[in-house]
């Protein structure tokens, strides 16, 4: 079933057609200010549709919108980027539609940047019936059982059509827990994918295409993946095939090796990340952007995130609480609600998911508002520091993981 | 509370209640809708989306069943729902139940009604009922009522004794709320039952009309329990026992048809349960009710052709009317009316329009209907929000509209908008109703 695994040798012949597609992207990436102790940085990423103040948080609107949220009132959050999902949007409402609406900006009407992934992580996660091959993603369609081709060059066509500011390469996904042979063929497997997106892509000169390591957590493969695509002549990089349940100290030893070996003049993109401790902690390791579901998946829960982890509304301890979620929050449902009248309200109405998806959205995004500026200001340390102190109860309860990772990049919480 | 009336033109009461709100600075202008809430929120909308709308009315419906799970921490709180939902300045009424759903039947006693809020039924005695309201804090709220008058089968005995029962509830009521030290310059509202039982009607009405209340909540009449027909001829009969200074507020009507005829009888208020309903089916309402003279978009010579509608000039209360029996099973209010479209229907998919070219609303300003029927074939949630924003609005803009016709002498012009533009044909008394689509 599996492929043969093509090894680096094989990539000389698409070296010299590399060269021939290097068109100047539309990107720019300023470095505004870096971190003395960390390897944390403060740049200014400049987009088609608007310059965004990394390190940044990326909501994430799968179906071409914010889960009940309104695109004014996602830009009043300040949100610049947001994600949208190939996968869900290709098959509805179709790329020709969305072609025919100007684009994902024009059919959703939001004014700022998107993202978009290959659509290769939803078909493996969510989709049984596919099978992989050199070719693409076979599947079959969950709508009307049709089977489907997602190749490189397919995917990129859709998000050709779909018009983000960012496209994502279509990798092979294995699973951050599989381990042997699969993780090695997947890898060098992406290392192809990405040159035939490279050469997919309609519009470079609008559309930006990132490469996506692999490598699993094996090291030498991600040495291998960050060397061979680092040579070609993307405008950014993810980090992928991490945060699927793989041990936290697996984790954060990948992203760090990453980010060493990633060129400092360009985007490094640590995708699924999304939880405020793991963010503050791959920002110290050099990651400027971010993606998540976890903030708006779980505000429709009644879970509202507070600087000292989370309060579940729905409880009821909640019922005669009459304190807004967070006072010290700025964000309007703070400003208006309390936790008293969000509990009675989801009961009755949707509208309590809207009024905490807008505070979480807002604390994530101030979060990393918070954190660039603690870098601009070169007290990032400091700011670790004391946003782990409100996050956990007692040193003693920090992560291990977390400890290690930061001290890795000279950073000692004591 | 003062109702001002300007004119009143074939039966339409053109008008302004003032002295609204515990301070009297709150008006509103009649015939017009109250605002609809659940748990004090508009379905779907937080307060920022839903002020992205501009003339909402000024007066808020609050419901009990909604509400009233939440009274130990209400009491608690001690400072109103205004204050405990975080609402605007706004006028707050407080209803007994939920205009959007039919509760189950069965459960009244002599001294009690219930309500059925998210953890079941709650049975309310007036003491409690009137400690809810005191924990609520409303300006203005509707007696308790036994209203279950509207299943088809309800007999003769069974209506009078939801009269009997509603006035001596109201006498009760009255009597606790002039205890209240909170209750002070707040109004009750008396609700007039009596099912489709004209002389019960007309018993409920005039002995209402003798109590100390600031207004009338006409019940049980809500589409769920008879047509137009029956309703027009009683509310004809309900009204002439009603003082004219104070308003009437009819519960359960909101169909744009009805609420014409039911204006034409003499109604002044509805609730806006209507376009929560049209929101929860996904649909959009798009009838039209613009009477100014626009060739652009008059359509196909309303204005001009002499029409075949004229009314005949003797007989105003002529109106659409339907068979006698209830304009929809009770449980079937999610059927689609003339006044709306569907949206999840296939010819949206590519239709890049707004939902009512030239509306003003935050959702027909900035989406397509092509967008609204992907959220809607997704299941997204902002489907929910943007329909409800275009409904309040064009719901309130028809209200509007209405007000101005009867103040420039142009209700025929406008009902023959609404209803033909909506493919209903106006129809003579005793034929039933044609739906031209």
């Amino acid at each position: 079933m599996a492929a043969p695994i093509v090894r680096e040798d094989e990539f000389e012949t698409s070296m010299s057609f590399k060269k021939a597609v290097s068109v100047v992207s539309p990107l720019g990436l300023r470095i505004i200010a870096e971190c003395p102790v960390t390897k944390a940085r403060a740049c200014d990423l400049t987009l088609p549709h608007c310059t965004v103040n990394t390190p940044v948080f990326m909501p994430v609107g799968t179906q071409g919108t914010m889960k009940g949220i309104t695109v004014d009132q996602l830009d009043e959050l300040g949100c610049q980027i947001c994600l949208g999902n190939t996968y869900h949007l290709g098959m509805r409402p179709g790329p020709e539609l969305i072609e025919k609406a100007n684009g994902l900006h024009g059919f959703m009407n939001w004014k700022r940047n998107l993202l978009t992934d290959s659509g290769g992580f939803q078909m493996v996660s969510l989709v049984q019936l596919s099978e992989v091959t050199e070719e693409g993603v076979r599947f079959k369609s969950p709508y009307d059982g049709k089977e489907i081709l997602l190749s490189p060059e397919q995917s990129i066509s859709i998000q050709n059509s779909l018009g983000s500011d960012i496209m994502m390469q279509l990798d092979d996904v294995v699973s951050s827990t599989v381990t042997g042979p699969r993780v090695e063929e997947a890898m060098w497997r992406s290392i192809r994918w990405l040159d035939r997106c490279i050469a997919a892509n309609k519009n470079p000169d609008r559309q930006n295409l990132f490469a996506i390591i692999q490598g699993g957590l094996n090291a030498e493969l991600r040495k291998a993946c960050l060397d061979e695509m680092t040579k070609r002549n993307v405008p950014g990089f993810a980090i992928g095939g991490l945060s699927g349940g793989e041990e936290k100290n697996d984790f954060w030893k990948m992203v760090t090796l990453s980010t060493d070996h990633l060129p400092q003049e360009k985007p490094r993109y640590l995708m699924g990340v999304g939880y405020a401790v793991d963010l503050v902690v791959c920002v110290a390791l050099g990651c400027d952007m971010f993606d998540c579901v976890f903030p708006t998946r779980t505000a429709r829960f009644g879970s509202a995130l507070v600087p000292w982890g989370s309060l579940t509304i729905t409880k009821k301890q909640f019922a005669k609480d009459l304190q807004p979620i967070d006072p010290e929050c700025q964000c309007p449902t703070c400003r208006r609600h309390s936790r008293a009248y969000l509990h009675a309200l989801f009961k009755s109405d949707t509208a309590a998911m809207h009024h905490i998806t807008i505070h979480n959205l807002s604390y994530q995004l101030t979060l990393m508002r918070t954190v660039r500026q603690s870098i601009i200001d070169g007290c990032f340390p400091d700011f670790v520091r004391t946003f782990m102190k409100k996050m956990f109860p007692s040193p003693d309860q920090y992560p291990r993981w977390a400890v290690d990772a930061l001290a890795s990049v000279n950073l000692t919480l004591e | 509370m003062k109702l001002e009336l300007a004119r009143v033109v074939q039966g339409c009461r053109l008008g302004v209640l003032t002295g609204l709100g515990r301070a009297g600075q709150h008006s509103l202008e009649v015939p017009g809708c109250l605002l609809y809430t659940r748990c004090g929120s508009v379905p779907h909308l937080t307060q920022d989306t839903l002020h992205t709308l501009s003339n909402l009315p000024s007066v808020t419906q609050l419901t009990l069943s909604t509400l009233a799970e939440h009274q130990e921490v209400l009491e608690e709180f001690n400072e109103g729902v205004r204050k405990f939902a975080g609402l605007h300045d706004t006028v707050l009424y407080c209803s007994l139940h939920d205009p959007a759903t039919l509760s189950p039947t069965g459960h009244i006693t002599n001294k009690t009604v219930s309500v059925w809020g998210s953890g079941g039924r709650i049975e309310l005695s007036v003491d409690k009922f009137m400690a809810l309201q005191k924990a609520v804090q409303p300006d203005l709220y509707q007696s308790m009522a036994d209203g279950e008058t509207w299943p088809s089968n309800t007999s003769r005995k069974r209506v009078r004794k939801s009269v009997d029962r509603t006035l001596a509830h109201l006498d009760e009521c009255l009597l606790l709320h002039h205890k209240t030290q909170e209750l002070k310059g707040v109004e009750v509202l008396g609700v007039v039952e009596g099912g489709d039982v004209m002389e019960e009607r007309v018993r409920s009405a005039r002995e209402t009309a003798k109590r100390p209340v600031g207004g009338f909540c006409l019940d049980g009449l809500q589409s769920a329990a008879m047509g137009q027909n029956l309703r027009t001829q009683l509310i004809t009969a309900v009204i002439k026992e009603l003082p004219e200074d104070k308003p009437r507020l009819l519960q359960g009507v909101g169909r744009p048809d009805q609420v014409l005829s039911c204006v034409e009888a003499g109604v002044d208020l509805f609730e806006s349960f209507f376009p929560y309903q049209v929101t929860e089916r996904g649909c959009a309402l798009t009838f039209t009710f613009n009477i100014t003279t626009d060739p652009e978009t008059s359509g196909t010579g309303v204005q001009a052709a002499p029409t075949v509608l004229k009314l005949d000039e003797d007989k105003p209360e002529v109106n659409i009317v339907e068979n006698d029996g209830p304009d929809h099973l009770p449980e079937d209010q999610s059927s689609m009316t003339p006044f709306e479209i569907n949206l999840k229907d296939k010819r949206f998919r590519d239709d890049f329009g707004p939902l009512v070219e030239g509306c003003g609303c935050y959702c027909c300003k900035n989406h397509q209907r092509a967008y609204l029927h992907h959220l809607l074939v997704t299941n997204e949630l902002l489907a929910g929000v943007l329909l409800m924003l275009h409904n309040t609005a064009h719901y309130c803009a028809f209200f509007s509209a209405l007000r101005g016709a009867i103040a420039s002498n142009r209700l025929e012009h406008l009902k023959e908008r609404v209803l033909k533009g909506s493919g209903m044909v106006l129809v003579r008394e005793g034929a039933g109703l044609t739906d031209g689509q």
